[in-house]
């Protein structure tokens, strides 16, 4: 704010704006190629020297990918995925959170301590032993197979307990005095308290569920299964009969959506690395 | 007196235990569903996978995971004598050891590009910049291999403007690792520039002010003013980086298959690889080396964040 009063910041704003141009196309350069590139023919796509705006732009490539796999239900499970992990993740950090944040029972610390080593695993680590699990408890190919493992996330649990514990205790003493039990003051007072910090671990974990793909790809066995970064992923490894242009179409179909809910949300999304982030 | 106050007391403590019990059940209670979760899909892979690595577990006795026989440290041994390893742990060093200064001092400098008091267009290009942090890192590799093509790639166009010969970078042993840090540093830079705007914004303007009534120019402000104070920040950062880039395993995987000649085998790429050919116990010990360096330096960091909050 005080800066705004500062010569010398005012002085090297054209720069400022240059650099920051400059930023701009190599970071978005390579999306509008993509996009700019997913409607040209395949013969377009080899052209060398390449064109920028497409010569005779088709929608071939994404009518060609369209009839090449079930992409609607690939959408489908990407879009349930998404929301059910959403949804449970979201419910299962909000329920730790408040009791590490608001409720003084005996083992607090060690249920906190169990927070933190869950964040020390590399995922690579836990990939096969997890799946091996997975496989024991008949879930391989199955949606809680591929969901349920990454509920209840450390981050998400820092996320809530973080804001949970700036509420006053006062609301919940009150009700406490008035006998409300432990679950009513979650579900009528704390709950309805959180929604920003709801909403920001919300976008971040359908952001996650979204692009993930590893592990869905390990677990989803048959194609009805298959999320769409799975499927896209899988056709990249497909050798024969590989068009660059469908591939370039599934990734348009890829990336759009979650860039028009990042654009629309945007707000949650920075306050919520913020926090994260830093405490 | 006494007999009238001892019931109330007697009352107050009943009531106070009784209440400390709820506590206990009720905290215990929300937590169930995170422990429950805890307990099958992590601790006991953990302690699963270190039982693997003293077994040759392969893939066929998956469903028996008893039914194989112990080979006590020979997954061990064996590790310490496979040239792949050792590439892949200097490969996993090359890359987080060039990745994490650069993403951090870009993102840096991007953060107070946005914070020096420019207006118009800020979210934007916060927004912008942003935008490869969320995007599917398959469809990023779809385009940078299209970009980074040898005869068609946009990259050797625009270098052939200025009359560079392109290398075919993703199958060139020398420059296929410098592509794939070219396109971390480019997925992250945007997380970098978020976490450090959050902590240029926590900083008090009267310190700024303070600082220039004392004479203090703009550079002298921004190593003894700015800097200092984002520490925390920067050590965070740092941290995060190390330890998110030393799991690195999407970058090969979706690029170079960990080619050309291992040139781009990571420890977390080679634990894949191994799952693929069905060596589950090497896998298995494979994994617990890099567990134990990712969870020192995670004890190394929570000591680091705590001393200096």
């Amino acid at each position: 704010m005080t800066k705004r009063k500062d010569a010398t910041v005012y002085r090297g704003q054209p720069w400022v704006y240059a650099v920051l141009a400059v930023g701009l196309v190599v970071v978005c350069g390579p999306f509008v190629w993509m996009v700019l590139s997913a409607f040209k023919s395949e013969r377009e796509i080899y052209a060398n020297p390449p064109t920028w705006i497409p010569e005779n732009p088709t929608l071939a490539n994404f009518t060609d990918l369209f009839s090449r796999m079930d992409v609607g239900t690939y959408l489908f499970n990407s879009v349930f995925i998404a929301v059910a992990a959403t949804v449970g993740n979201v419910l299962f950090c909000s329920m730790v959170g408040y009791a590490l944040a608001k409720i003084e029972f005996a083992g607090r610390r060690a249920v906190f301590g169990i927070v933190l080593t869950k964040m020390m695993i590399p995922g690579m680590v836990l990939a096969l032993p997890t799946y091996v699990i997975v496989a024991n408890l008949g879930l391989v190919d199955t949606y809680a197979g591929i969901i349920l493992p990454g509920l209840a996330g450390p981050m998400g649990v820092f996320l809530m307990r973080q804001f949970i514990g700036g509420l006053p205790d006062d609301l919940m003493a009150a009700a406490r005095v008035d006998g409300a039990g432990e679950l009513r003051i979650f579900a009528r007072i704390v709950l309805p308290l959180c929604r920003p910090a709801m909403a920001t671990l919300g976008l971040l974990t359908f952001l996650g569920s979204w692009n993930s793909f590893i592990w869905p790809m390990y677990v989803a066995q048959s194609k009805e299964m298959y999320t769409l970064p799975v499927a896209i992923a899988l056709l990249t490894k497909e050798a024969v009969n590989l068009q660059y242009g469908q591939l370039l179409a599934g990734s348009v179909t890829l990336v759009v959506p979650i860039i028009v809910v990042f654009v629309l949300f945007q707000r949650h999304f920075v306050q919520g690395i913020a926090t994260t982030g830093l405490k | 007196m006494t007999s009238i106050a001892l019931p109330a007391a007697r009352e107050r403590r009943r009531l106070r235990l009784s209440a400390r019990a709820r506590r206990n059940l009720a905290g215990w209670g929300f937590s169930l569903p995170f422990l429950i979760l805890y307990a099958v899909f992590e601790l006991v892979p953990v302690v699963a996978a270190l039982g693997f690595s003293f077994t040759d577990l392969r893939s066929r006795d998956l469903l028996n995971p008893l039914n194989v026989d112990p080979v006590g440290t020979a997954n061990y041994a064996r590790l310490l004598s496979d040239d792949v390893f050792w590439q892949a742990i200097a490969n996993t060093l090359y890359f987080a050891a060039v990745t994490v200064p650069l993403t951090i001092v870009i993102g840096m400098a991007l953060a107070f590009a946005l914070n020096s008091g420019i207006n118009r267009l800020k979210t934007f290009f916060r927004v912008s910049y942003y935008l490869p942090v969320v995007s599917s890192i398959v469809a990023i590799a779809v385009i940078f291999r299209y970009l980074l093509g040898q005869e068609i790639g946009l990259v050797n166009v625009v270098l052939g403007w200025f009359g560079i010969d392109g290398p075919n970078w993703l199958m060139d042993p020398f420059w296929a690792m410098p592509s794939l840090i070219g396109m971390a540093v480019w997925r992250h830079v945007g997380f970098v520039m978020v976490i450090y705007l959050a902590g240029l914004q926590s900083i008090p303007g009267e310190l700024y002010e303070a600082s220039s009534i004392d004479g203090a120019s703009a550079r002298q402000r921004f190593w003894h003013v700015t800097l200092p104070l984002l520490r925390p920040t920067t050590l965070f950062l740092v941290i995060v980086s190390v330890i998110g880039n030393l799991q690195f395993f999407e970058e090969p995987f979706v690029m170079t298959g960990g080619g050309p000649l291992h040139r781009t085998t990571s420890i977390s790429f080679l634990i894949y690889d191994t799952f693929g050919t069905g060596q589950y116990g090497y896998a298995a010990a494979i994994s617990y080396v890099l567990f134990l360096v990712i969870a020192l330096l995670s004890v190394v960091q929570f000591r680091l964040l705590r001393s200096t909050s």
